[in-house]
């Protein structure tokens, strides 16, 4: 047998051990994608419950969700649409498909590419029509596309809550968009001014509460800054006419 | 249990303690030691991964060239760690979140290597198995302590529950917020290891230099 130090053994040493471990990897992750899975849903609606406010702690998500409806928007047109059916429709899937989302081009202020065709969205619905409703936003940061949804209150201009699950931001700097103090920030605030121009934005440093501009105002992170920018990028461009503007304008005219 | 196996898995308990002693680790104690619950997970994931790296390693440590030894121990101990990440995704999705990125960390936590290197290179299956163990108990110990004090401390819990009611529901405990943050948890490893090697005076170090005296007035003219 050759010596340890040979080429040959080193090289098969090498092969055999990646091929093993690659098996043994692969296996795992598979073998356990339906479980992460049903975590990741269950952690989405959790995302969506806590996005408006609403999330209780000793309820089970299941059952809290049964107020909330899902259902689809069509970007183009701004409505409500049936062409796909809101049980099965992977969204992230759908905006990497051609034939299911729009090239964005130079109204990509977000970076994120494509926008697809349909959008689902969470309607919360009370006694007297529409409660709250949770749209998805999604831009790019400093690192990663943030995932997260934004909640409006009935008058569908109120901030009720906002929220991200899914990011890859430096954790103590950028990954504070996950901090209570600064998400509580968000509530109360206006998204459109009195013109109905899309007004909402993260600016750098704190606000000034004297001014008027104040109510559509939130304090950038420190020591975040292009964080923040991707954050005031992407509620401009989802709060803005390529956004929900059109669908929320629409909603408020009782025409969606 | 004779006194080999006793020694192989209790000895990096306190008197080879892996943070305490050989100062290793310690990126994690710091980063995930504010909560009892997930300093526990990181724990157990720490000591699965020693254990299983130590044993793999030490099973083909016959076969391993010598010119790409440590990067076979890489790869065996990536592959471990990013089972136990999935792993932990799947049964223990919150916890999974809070350690994030420390889990995909274990594969350069210096705790891993070191033992991988200089143990399992040069010993049999079963004592590199438990010797794993053994330095992953060492370093839970260190952890469960700093994270106790940190959370009772830090935050008036334990696992969650509350202890001391704190003055923000109400209660009488101003919560100390330094203890929170990563680096309380330098001090608190640095009055750990006084402690110890004041109890095992085996541990105190010899200086390695002697710091000279200012230099006189005479002197500096």
């Amino acid at each position: 047998m050759a010596s340890n130090d040979s080429t040959s053994k080193t090289i098969i040493v090498a092969l055999v051990l990646c091929i093993v471990c690659s098996v043994f990897v692969c296996t795992a992750a598979v073998m356990l994608r339906p479980a992460q899975q049903i975590n990741k849903d269950l952690d989405r609606k959790t995302n969506i419950l806590a996005a408006a406010g609403m999330l209780q702690e000793d309820v089970s998500i299941d059952e809290q969700f049964a107020s909330i409806k899902t259902r689809a928007v069509d970007m183009a047109t701004g409505k409500f649409t049936d062409a796909v059916d809101v049980t099965v429709y992977d969204q992230r899937k759908a905006s990497k498909d051609p034939a299911m989302s729009d090239e964005l081009g130079d109204a990509d202020l977000a970076k994120i590419g494509r926008r697809a065709k349909y959008t689902l969205v969470y309607v919360v619905e009370g006694d007297s029509g529409i409660d709250k409703i949770i749209l998805p936003i999604k831009g790019y940061g400093l690192w990663s596309t943030l995932y997260g949804f934004v909640a409006l209150e009935s008058d569908l201009n109120t901030v009720a809550g906002l929220g991200f699950y899914d990011h890859a931001e430096t954790p103590g700097l950028g990954g504070e968009v996950d901090n209570p103090i600064w998400k509580a920030k968000w509530v109360g605030k206006l998204s459109y001014d009195a013109e109905n121009k899309q007004a909402l934005t993260v600016i750098k440093g704190s606000v000034d509460k004297s001014r008027p501009e104040a109510v559509h105002q939130i304090d950038g992170l420190s020591g975040a800054t292009l964080t923040g920018k991707g954050v005031d990028n992407l509620i401009k461009f989802w709060m803005g006419k390529d956004g929900f503007a059109p669908f929320l304008a629409n909603l408020r005219a009782g025409e969606a | 249990m004779s006194t080999k196996i006793k020694d192989v898995l209790f000895k990096p308990v306190f008197d080879e303690n892996p943070i305490a002693l050989q100062i290793l680790g310690i990126c994690s104690a710091l980063a995930v030691t504010s909560s009892l619950k997930v300093s526990f997970v990181m724990c157990v994931a720490l000591t699965v991964v020693t254990a299983f790296s130590n044993m793999f390693v030490s099973l083909i440590r016959n076969h391993i060239p010598g010119s790409i030894r440590i990067i076979v121990q890489m790869t065996i101990i990536a592959s471990l760690v990013i089972v136990v990440d999935q792993v932990l995704k799947a049964v223990a999705y919150d916890i999974s979140k809070q350690l994030s990125v420390f889990v995909g960390l274990i594969i350069t936590n210096c705790i891993v290597m070191g033992r991988a290197e200089a143990y399992a290179m040069k010993n049999p299956p079963v004592a590199s198995f438990l010797d794993g163990i053994g330095n992953g108990l060492g370093y839970s110990v260190i952890l469960l302590i700093l994270a106790f004090i940190r959370e009772l401390f830090g935050a008036g819990k334990l696992f969650g529950f509350e202890i001391f009611s704190v003055v923000n529901n109400g209660g009488w405990y101003v919560p100390n917020g330094l203890l929170l943050l990563p680096p309380s948890a330098f001090f608190l490893i640095g009055l750990l290891i006084w402690a110890l090697r004041a109890w095992k005076k085996g541990q105190a170090e010899a200086p390695d230099f002697k710091i000279a005296p200012n230099s006189s007035e005479g002197e500096a003219v």
